[in-house]
């Protein structure tokens, strides 16, 4: 068996100290195979912002260890670039500033030979085309609705052309149209550019229209509880989203959550609001 | 709330809250704003109520400015003053800027420096005159020290909360872009804070300005703000009038050339969609 891209061994995270002492993560072990697709989902609370952030380097683990390309994750690079839900732009740059970012950094500039800087500017503008951008080329990030703002960080990201993409609730604020557009965008990106890709939402929907796996994590302490194969085939259409596959999948994880959520069901919820009602 | 058949909604009128004012009004009103306090003063100044040496008129006021700039060296009085402020101001902006830039992102350097600018900055730095004349001496660098004691501490502390605004996501997108701490302070803090900062200094230039009659009370011989208390010595009412109302203009011309300064620097800042 070829080695994982990424292999989480397990991994804990403790935050503070004495009785504000939380464990986010408790022993999680996860093997992410190259060009792999994995969604993660599961109650708040579950630690899976948390252990996309370590994959990235920008929270540590306080227990086990984790392999980037067999490397030990010891901080931020740009083999793994990530995506954040919002407030990542640099507003004061246009947007093939923005995209073009990395080129500004030391670790960027490496490749020196006119070539190389001719090759990166083409790649730009692939990237600026790839994502339907051309016409924002020169707007600035305030200037573009949500969605477009998360098109250039998606480009932006995959300027250095990292094998990692991590990214964070990318479409959480934006709107359900405009989510399933980003939706079929990332597919193609992903069959493109062959990243290989670990994908944070709450978007059970979105997390199995994307994924090959989606892993499904529970909270106190953050662990993971179950690991799904979507049972789809490799080239996704929207349509499938109403196949009876698709809506088994999806009633079972959404009913895994909610058990695991340790909160009651909303019908729960209504009950014990009705019975204070009554009381008052 | 049911509306009677027929009936639609009206346009809100510039009283409902936060209602709508066109351009024309918004004038109407800030002229008004202006003209009315000066007829007032004009009206109360011209009565045999009050005394002149209590409240000159605007006339009066407008005669003693005539009479300054001819007989008196007005442009020199203001050239000193500007001069003083600008640069304390400017020593103290110049100490500031990498400290905010520490304190902002190092939490070492927060915890060192912080605790102790807010101590400091309750300090009155009208308290620091005898020692500023003691250890500066009464050269002009006392008066740019006063200003500067006045402002810096309190801009420290607000440009550091400003480099403190900028979005982490901003910070970790260029770390994991491959960023080295040094161009993530460069590359993003610095130039995510600096609409903010020039802010700052907007807000902070104008506690300079507060802090010059202070600075000239310290063996000065020329200034606005020392002949604004030379004139209170000679009870000239007027001229006391005058030197306040040219500290106030020239105070808000720089205001306004701070303000155009940021629309030229941070153009994203002030497009209209």
């Amino acid at each position: 068996m070829t080695m994982p891209k990424i292999s989480i061994q397990h991994v804990g995270k403790v935050f503070g100290e004495g009785s504000h002492r939380v464990e986010a993560l408790k022993d999680v072990s996860l093997d992410i195979a190259d060009n792999e697709f994995v969604t993660f989902v599961g109650a708040s609370g579950c630690g899976k912002s948390t252990l996309l952030r370590i994959i990235g380097g920008l929270e540590y683990h306080t227990a086990g260890e984790v392999l980037a390309n067999g490397q030990p994750v010891a901080g931020p690079g740009a083999d793994r670039a990530m995506v954040f839900q919002h407030y990542s732009l640099y507003p004061w740059l246009k947007v093939m500033e923005n995209i073009k970012f990395s080129r500004r950094l030391k670790h960027g500039r490496e490749a020196l030979t006119s070539a190389e800087v001719e090759a990166a500017s083409g790649r730009a503008d692939a990237l600026l085309s790839l994502m339907g951008l051309n016409a924002a080329a020169n707007a600035y990030p305030n200037q573009l609705s949500g969605g477009m703002q998360q098109r250039v960080a998606i480009a932006r990201a995959l300027m250095g052309r990292p094998e990692i993409l991590l990214m964070d609730e990318p479409f959480g604020a934006l709107d359900a149209q405009t989510r399933e557009v980003m939706h079929d965008l990332i597919l193609h990106v992903h069959r493109l550019e062959k990243p290989t890709l670990a994908f944070v939402t709450h978007d059970v929907e979105e997390a199995i229209y994307l994924a090959d796996r989606v892993v499904l994590m529970a909270p106190r302490p953050g662990r993971i509880d179950t690991i799904y194969q979507v049972p789809l085939p490799a080239e996704r259409e929207q349509d499938m989203k109403h196949t009876p596959e698709f809506l088994r999948l999806k009633k079972e994880i959404l009913a895994r959550i909610r058990e695991t959520s340790g909160m009651k069901t909303d019908q729960d919820m209504l009950d014990q609001l009705n019975i204070q009602g009554e009381m008052v | 709330m049911q509306s009677r058949p027929g009936t639609r909604p009206r346009r809100p009128g510039m009283w409902a809250i936060r209602g709508p004012l066109s351009r024309r009004q918004y004038w109407l009103f800030a002229a008004l704003g202006l003209l009315v306090p000066l007829g007032l003063w004009w009206v109360m100044s011209s009565g045999a109520a009050v005394d002149k040496v209590f409240l000159p008129g605007p006339v009066d006021v407008f005669k003693r400015l005539v009479t300054w700039y001819t007989e008196d060296d007005l442009l020199s009085d203001m050239g000193i003053s500007i001069y003083r402020v600008t640069t304390g101001f400017l020593f103290s902006a110049v100490i500031a800027l990498p400290l905010a830039l520490m304190i902002g992102t190092f939490r070492p350097v927060q915890a060192v420096l912080e605790p102790l600018t807010d101590f400091i900055r309750y300090m009155p730095a009208v308290a620091f005159i005898p020692l500023v004349m003691l250890w500066v001496g009464i050269e002009e660098s006392s008066k740019i020290s006063i200003i500067f004691i006045g402002t810096f501490f309190q801009m420290v502390l607000m440009m550091a909360e400003d480099v403190r605004r900028v979005p982490l996501a901003q910070i970790e997108a260029a770390q994991t872009m491959g960023a080295t701490r040094g161009e993530s302070l460069k590359l993003v803090i610095f130039q995510a804070a600096k609409p903010a900062l020039l802010d700052t200094l907007r807000v902070t230039m104008g506690w300079a300005w507060t802090y010059l009659v202070v600075a000239e009370l310290v063996a000065a011989n020329s200034g606005l703000g020392y002949s604004i208390l030379k004139a209170q010595r000679f009870l000239q009412t007027d001229k006391i009038f005058v030197g306040i109302i040219l500290i106030g203009l020239i105070g808000l011309v720089m205001d306004q050339l701070f303000r155009l300064a940021h629309r030229k620097a941070f153009p994203w800042l002030h497009l209209k969609s």
